[in-house]
């Protein structure tokens, strides 16, 4: 069954902190419910549905929704990391058509930030009963260099250089330096990203995302209550996940998991991606950007260093203007997991509500592209189309 | 420059005999015998055909590194790298016995054992002299 059109995206909230030492991770989760249901005109009562993932406390969706007291017909609380997000509007929207819920909320917060959390440099350790632990943490992977393994293959097969790596960090400066929320709203230049520090090769300081408090939400609701709210319709079209791993040792790092979910959802939104007027790309690190793009056909596979230089992704500049809020790389990254606000600023978009600098001419189809865990291990990647209507 | 101390690795019982072969000097590899194909990490079942037919073989510990990177924001800077075992799967380690700069992509490395801080020593790998 097609899911295209049975849901839509009728509130987004991002919290405006990225610091947050005062404040409890269920508050915050709470304080971007009140948020996302303020801008859908919905209030706690509508919501009949709860999805959350890792970063929501306790076990499962249990403590959120009590501590929210919400009465709830339908939870999930499916983690695959900073795309889990991207993956609960999917699933929200399976829930809507079947008549499990009507209003879905959707929240993401954390503070990792004002908890001083090494979140890229230390080796994470994890239960012994995970199966890959011990064949992986001895060795120190880390989330830089699980990325940084990637870079450097990428590099070695295509000819993708830093410089072109660091155009995906220039283009996110250049549009962060109009949010007034954002964590670093300085616009950087090429040589700035090269001359920052290398924090695992090929990675410097400046391809990796920051790190802050903070969180987002989301509403999802049927047609009919979309229609009956005085908000711009926001139209899921598109919904596709998939996970990759490390194929029983058969690696190739060449590709990542977003090769499936994008073309599952650009086959259910009936469009291609020459069609998509704005992308919001998870930018964990720059090679995150440009491996995305490849997988979901915007280029070649191999292109995307060429793809992204030169200002490609600058709104106003270039072909396919990305992460306008500034993205991971310069905005936001709550919780570690920046699959939240790539949807949310897909909706700015389309609601002709992003920054007037970086607004896209008549956008009124865009992508959200989320990549969760790690790519060079196992990894989550959800892709949405959405059309204003 | 120190090398830094590697984690000891957290056995279960379906891996005891790969640790207890490691604490021997001996490298296995976990080989299906319905489909003749060799996997990483070692599985009871094989990840390609999950048959149960599988067993544990002493694997010659060469390979070639497949991608690698340079942790500099740590203690003391490590490689991490994918190799690619001469036996087919490919399988995280570290490379060691050599200058960062002097490590490559498709570079012949083979196996050696590092004691860990307080558990049996971990496969890793150092370039092949030439």
């Amino acid at each position: 069954m097609s899911l295209k059109g049975k849901a839509y995206i009728v509130g987004a909230y991002e919290h405006p902190t990225r610091y947050a030492p005062e404040k409890s991770v269920a508050q915050l989760h709470a304080e971007v419910a009140a948020g996302a249901l303020k801008d859908a005109g919905l209030s706690k009562e509508d919501v009949d549905g709860y999805f959350c993932a890792g970063d929501a406390p306790g076990m499962g969706g249990f403590s959120m929704v009590d501590y929210l007291n919400l009465k709830v017909r339908h939870i999930d609380s499916t983690d695959t990391g900073g795309s889990s997000y991207l993956v609960h509007v999917k699933h929200a929207v399976q829930a809507i058509a079947a008549g499990k819920c009507d209003v879905a909320l959707i929240t993401l917060a954390g503070r990792p930030r004002s908890e001083g959390m090494a979140t890229g440099t230390a080796p994470r350790t994890g239960n012994p009963a995970q199966p890959d632990l011990q064949w992986e943490y001895p060795y120190g992977p880390t989330v830089v260099n699980m990325y940084a393994m990637v870079a450097m293959r990428h590099m070695y097969e295509f000819g993708t250089t830093s410089a072109q790596l660091a155009w995906v960090k220039v283009a996110a400066s250049y549009h962060a330096q109009h949010n007034p929320h954002a964590l670093l709203r300085d616009v950087v230049s090429v040589s700035d990203v090269l001359n920052s520090p290398m924090v695992a090769d090929p990675l410097h300081r400046l391809d990796c995302c920051v790190i802050t408090d903070g969180g987002g939400a989301l509403v999802v609701a049927r047609p009919e209550i979309a229609n009956s709210i005085n908000r711009p319709r926001v139209k899921i079209i598109g919904t596709g996940e998939a996970i990759k791993g490390q194929m029983g040792g058969a690696i190739d790092l060449t590709y990542s998991a977003a090769r499936v979910s994008g073309a599952a959802a650009f086959a259910e939104a009936g469009v291609k991606p020459a069609d998509i007027k704005y992308a919001s790309i998870y930018d964990s690190f720059t090679i995150t950007v440009v491996m995305q793009l490849e997988d979901l056909g915007f280029c070649e596979k191999g292109e995307g260093g060429k793809f992204v230089a030169d200002g490609n992704l600058i709104s106003g500049v270039g072909k396919l203007p990305f992460n306008t809020d500034g993205g991971g790389l310069c905005n936001n990254h709550p919780a570690n997991r920046g699959g939240m606000t790539k949807v949310i600023e897909a909706v700015r978009q389309l609601r002709e509500e992003a920054h007037p600098a970086v607004q896209v001419k008549n956008c009124d189809l865009a992508l959200a592209q989320g990549m969760g865990g790690q790519l060079a291990t196992r990894h989550g990647s959800a892709t949405l189309i959405l059309e204003r209507e | 420059m120190a090398e830094r101390k590697i984690p000891a690795p957290t056995p279960t019982p379906e891996t005891e005999p790969f640790w207890q072969a490691a604490r021997e000097g001996r490298f296995l590899i976990r080989v299906c015998r319905t489909c003749e194909r060799a996997h990483w990490y070692p599985r009871a079942l094989c990840p390609f055909c999950f048959s149960e037919n599988t067993e544990w073989r002493e694997a010659s510990g060469r390979g070639s590194i497949y991608t690698f990177s340079i942790m500099r924001r740590a203690k003391e800077p490590y490689a991490i790298a994918y190799v690619k075992l001469d036996e087919g799967p490919m399988m995280m380690t570290n490379i060691v016995d050599s200058a960062f700069e002097n490590i490559a992509i498709d570079q012949q490395v083979e196996l050696v054992f590092r004691e860990t801080e307080d558990g049996p020593p971990v496969p890793v790998f150092r370039p092949v002299q030439a």
